[in-house]
């Protein structure tokens, strides 16, 4: 990874100074881009609301799914994202970004539930469960 | 040029004549962007450590109303298509064509403000304001700040359709556009994360 | 005070006389000299007709040696200030026991801790470090300046912006009592209802945007403006430093910024994300913080081991030992600093699992940290070793860090930190790193850039005084610190019962009078060099023999840094060109590309600082009208298309032919 970052013989410095041109967006992209992350919003969407799941369960994991799919799609065919734009910095930048989001996630929620069982207080009803 | 064979006196150590450094605008705009990522993903943590802590006042069942988030997430990612046409017109150096797409982008985005806003103002008057329990407050947080980040957005459309109009599509407006498509998009994605995990995990029961 | 009190408290908010500290002779003895000194330092100014030239040349340049500058003096003055409220709890600490309770009452006891640690981390080792990489880096990659000059003029002004803020609160109204993280729910509006808090919090929020948007303009720098054939793998490792705490910068600083703003909701908007009551969780603030707070401490650390680097390098006369591996170090150190967050936090009660996961990760942390102690080693060994002072701190600091780290490796155990946490171990621990680690890097990196910056060297003589001070002022300071630690004396305490502990607080005391003999030199080694820099002066713009590119410019170097843009071929490119008996072009230069000066970074953050006062003190209609004229300008300077300008290639040739010559003469 350490070599090939070696942007400064880009071959967009001639006809496309600022690279704005690298970033190549078409029709076809955009609509495919757009029908996908529209299924993607309906199935969610229409299972809640029809009331197709009775526990929330699987439910959630479905639609954390369905929109961390969407997400993906989002990335590449909105913002474009491949290995190769900026010498593959972007990539990289998302990656460690995301990592970072999981981690911050994860880990808050994993410390706050620790935190919240040992630390806060009972109430009436925790009490009268003890055995 | 780089005759990497240490031993050769043939080496040269400097650039002839003018050396072209090329822009960061685009990659500093993505960095800012995965900055701000962690911004939203801080709050999705408070969202997620909170969001059910109700104190005794309105649960997500009674506060959430789904076809309106509905009809705003379709405004957005509506928004999003249209932006992306700009954009195509922009590579095709098609200005008037470029704008009227842009303004129809500002359109949907004000149009997801309106309703937004609307929203917040039913839950106000009926109790279910961001002081009422560490829930609302969360909630309120996330979606006001997503749509904080939208107004802003606006803001920066309006300015750019008058600097565009004024200089025309010059490779400095150019980038902006750029930026501005990365941001809006962004702001869509973001909204993903805030429909799932808010609207639609938390009407389930 | 005017007819109508509701037009008082519209345009004063909650600012009122009594909120001056006219009752407080501490407070006005300090006022008087300070407004003193301003009076005097404005007025000299105005005597030497200096306004324009200090407007034009340093307060609007966008030029990343000036910024650089700016920042290490914003440090320095800081420096100053956080040492007096540390001079004060020293004393206030060696004479409060039994029935002497000292002449700091905890009222002001608590806002001088307070001050201590934010004006120490944010307002002098965050623009040490910035100010250095800010300076150094572009020179070292072969670069003209930054991705986005004016950008890096804006984040200077915005964090002298939070500087002031804190500032002013030390004469209207107080600073917070919370300590320097202002946990709620101590911090939240209930406990601390008075303006302290609220300076805290916009104090950081301007300068942290700041220092966010000057992170993201330096890791553009890195990526995109390193000269051809300066492969990563190339880049000194300073560079290398430079582009790890960027990333973490980034990466961290969002997070302050949600828990602060979420704070701040608590405080204003009556939200409950923090609260006792309604569903709020104090405990979810705490574990935001150390988000940022854990990486925060890498972004201080990561810069001086750069400097140690380039400064063993340059003084063992020795190509740096295992530069990949410093590598390798540097970048798990930058993943790892995410996973070890919740050590500071080990007593809070998450339970023994998470802290079993987060003691083992943090004890991992230490390792590449120590593989970078023994690369420094190892390039010491068999050099030919010159103990000028950078090299002199960079001994101290292998010595002192290793003892701090240590100490960090033993709180590193969740069941010894139950019995060491906020105790004066922990106390002793940090400055131990802090001190040891970042401020002696910093102390070196200004003595080895000084004259690559200004034309000439420091004075040797009160720079080893100062160092002789700072050290043995440092181990008199902090040892005592452990012992008391280790006997149960918690931090943060203005009065103690126990007499036998008097004995190691006075020692610490009179740790603390060296240290300010030791800064009283480096004042003194500051006004003998510019005194003296004719004698001292640097002509061939590289005074140590060293082996990175920024020391083939002159010192100081031109505005445009480099006529030619660099060509690379190997690490330590200029001892590289040196061995090739490298000549300088003297002829062929072109025109050279610069941006313009530009007073909108100085105008927005003035706006900022105004803005903050005026939340403060809930001047509604101020904070209203200062925003709006924030986003103005901003949006206004957003239609200023003309800012930049082209040097034209006769003044290069000049300038270029005035090195020439002054090499020239030094043969």
């Amino acid at each position: 990874m350490s070599e090939h970052a070696d942007t400064q013989h880009g071959h967009d410095d001639a006809h496309d100074p600022d690279g704005v041109g690298a970033i190549h967006a078409t029709f076809k992209g955009y609509m495919t881009g757009f029908g996908l992350a529209a299924i993607l919003t309906f199935i969610p969407f229409w299972l809640v609301m029809s009331g197709a799941f009775a526990k929330s369960g699987p439910a959630d994991a479905l639609i954390l799914l369905l929109a961390g799919i969407q997400i993906v799609v989002h990335m590449v065919y909105f913002l474009h994202m491949n290995t190769k734009s900026e010498g593959g910095w972007n990539m990289l930048a998302f990656v460690f970004t995301l990592v970072l989001v999981v981690i911050t996630l994860s880990g808050s929620i994993w410390i706050m539930y620790h935190l919240n069982v040992n630390m806060m207080p009972w109430t009436m009803q925790d009490a009268r469960n003890q055995p | 040029m780089t005759a990497d064979n240490g031993a050769s006196k043939a080496l040269s150590f400097h650039v002839e004549g003018e050396h072209h450094v090329p822009n960061g605008t685009l990659l500093g705009f993505w960095i800012y962007l995965m900055s701000d990522c962690l911004i939203f993903a801080c709050l999705f943590a408070a969202y997620g450590v909170l969001g059910r802590e109700y104190a005794g006042g309105p649960t997500t069942a009674q506060v959430l109303e789904l076809p309106t988030v509905a009809v705003n997430t379709t405004l957005l990612l509506l928004s999003s298509i249209t932006y992306g046409f700009a954009v195509l017109e922009m590579q095709a150096n098609r200005r008037g064509v470029m704008m009227v797409w842009l303004a129809v982008t500002g359109l949907l985005g004000a149009g997801f403000i309106a309703l937004e806003l609307t929203e917040f103002a039913h839950l106000i008057s009926i109790g279910a304001g961001p002081q009422r329990s560490a829930f609302l407050s969360s909630f309120f947080t996330l979606v006001g700040t997503h749509g904080l980040h939208v107004t802003s957005g606006l803001i920066w459309l309006v300015t750019l359709m008058v600097q565009v109009g004024r200089k025309g599509l010059t490779p400095a407006n150019k980038r902006r556009l750029m930026c501005l498509s990365m941001f809006w998009h962004f702001l869509d994605l973001i909204w993903v994360g805030v429909f799932s995990f808010v609207y639609l995990m938390g009407v389930l029961p | 005070m005017l007819a109508h009190p509701d037009l008082t408290k519209l345009i004063f908010g909650r600012l009122t006389i009594d909120q001056l500290p006219l009752h407080e002779p501490i407070v006005v003895g300090t006022f008087i000299v300070v407004a003193l000194g301003a009076i005097a330092l404005l007025g000299a100014v105005t005597y030497f007709r200096l306004w324009g030239y200090l407007w034009r040349e340093w307060f609007t340049s966008i030029d990343h040696k000036k910024i650089g500058v700016m920042y290490i003096i914003l440090a320095l003055v800081m420096l100053l200030r956080g040492f007096s409220d540390a001079i004060m709890m020293r004393a206030q600490q060696a004479i409060s026991f039994g029935h002497n309770t000292g002449y700091l009452p905890p009222f002001h006891y608590d806002q001088i801790f307070t001050a201590h640690g934010v004006i120490m981390i944010f307002f002098v080792a965050m623009p040490f470090v910035n100010g250095l990489m800010n300076f150094v880096m572009p020179l070292q990659i072969g670069a003209r300046d930054v991705a986005f000059p004016f950008l890096n003029n804006f984040s200077l002004w915005m964090t002298i912006s939070g500087a002031v803020l804190v500032m002013i609160s030390l004469f209207v109204g107080e600073f917070a009592r919370t300590g320097w993280l202002a946990y709620p729910p101590l911090s939240d509006i209930v406990s601390s209802p008075d303006a302290g808090v609220d300076y805290y919090i916009w104090a950081l929020q301007i300068a942290g945007v700041g220092t966010l948007l000057s992170g993201v303009n330096l890791l553009t720098t890195i990526i995109k403006m390193r000269a051809p054939g300066m492969t990563l793998m190339r880049m000194p490792i300073f560079t290398w430093t430079a582009l790890c705490t960027n990333v973490l910068i980034v990466a961290a600083f969002p997070v302050l910024t949600a828990a602060l703003a979420l704070l701040a909701l608590d405080r204003y908007a009556g939200t409950n994300f923090f609260t006792t009551m309604l569903g709020g969780n104090a405990m979810m603030y705490v574990n935001l913080i150390w988000i940022w707070g854990h990486p925060e401490v890498y972004i201080l650390v990561l810069p001086a081991f750069g400097v140690f680097s380039e400064v063993t390098a340059t003084f063992c006369r020795k190509r740096l030992f295992g530069y990949a591996s410093m590598v390798y170090a540097t970048v798990v150190i930058t993943v790892l600093s995410y996973l070890v967050w919740l050590h500071h936090f080990f007593t809070m009660g998450s339970g023994a699992s998470v802290n079993s996961f987060f003691g083992i990760t943090t004890m991992i942390i230490s390792i590449p940290t120590g593989a970078k102690i023994f690369n420094w080693l190892f390039t010491m060994y068999r050099g030919r070793i010159h103990f000028e002072l950078p090299m002199m701190w960079t001994v101290a600091f292998m010595i002192t860090f290793v003892i701090g780290g240590m100490t960090g490796v033993m709180l590193a155990i969740p069941p010894a930190d139950f019995t060491l946490h906020n105790s004066l171990f922990l106390i002793a621990h940090f400055h131990n790193v802090i001190i040891g680690g970042v401020l002696f890097g910093m102390f070196a990196g200004v003595n080895y850039w000084f004259p690559k910056a200004f034309g000439f060297r420091l004075d040797p003589f009160w720079g080893k005084c100062a160092f002789w001070f700072w050290v043995v002022g440092f181990y008199f300071a902090f040892m005592p610190l452990y012992v008391l630690g280790f006997m149960g004396v918690t931090r943060r305490l203005s009065h103690f019962d126990n007499p036998d502990l008097q004995k190691w607080f006075v020692i610490a005391a009179f740790g603390a009078f060296l240290i300010l003999l030791g800064i009283l030199s480096m004042l003194m080694q500051f006004y003998v060099s510019f005194r003296d820099r004719e004698k001292l002066r640097d002509v061939t713009g590289d005074p140590w023999d060293a082996r990175t590119l920024e020391w083939s410019t002159s010192s100081p170097p031109p505005k445009y840094n480099f006529a030619f843009t660099p060509l690379i071929h190997d690490n330590d490119a200029w001892w590289q060109m040196k061995q090739h008996r490298y000549q300088r072009p003297l002829q062929g230069f072109q025109p050279i590309h610069m941006p313009k000066n530009t007073g909108a970074g100085m105008i927005m953050a003035g706006f900022a600082t105004v803005f903050g006062f005026a939340m403060i003190w809930y001047m509604w209609p101020l904070a209203i009208v200062s925003f709006v004229a924030l986003l103005a300008t901003a949006i206004g300077h957003t239609f200023n298309y003309d800012r930049d300008y082209y040097i034209p290639s006769d003044d290069v040739a000049r300038v270029e032919a005035a090195r020439t010559e002054l090499l020239a003469s030094h043969v």
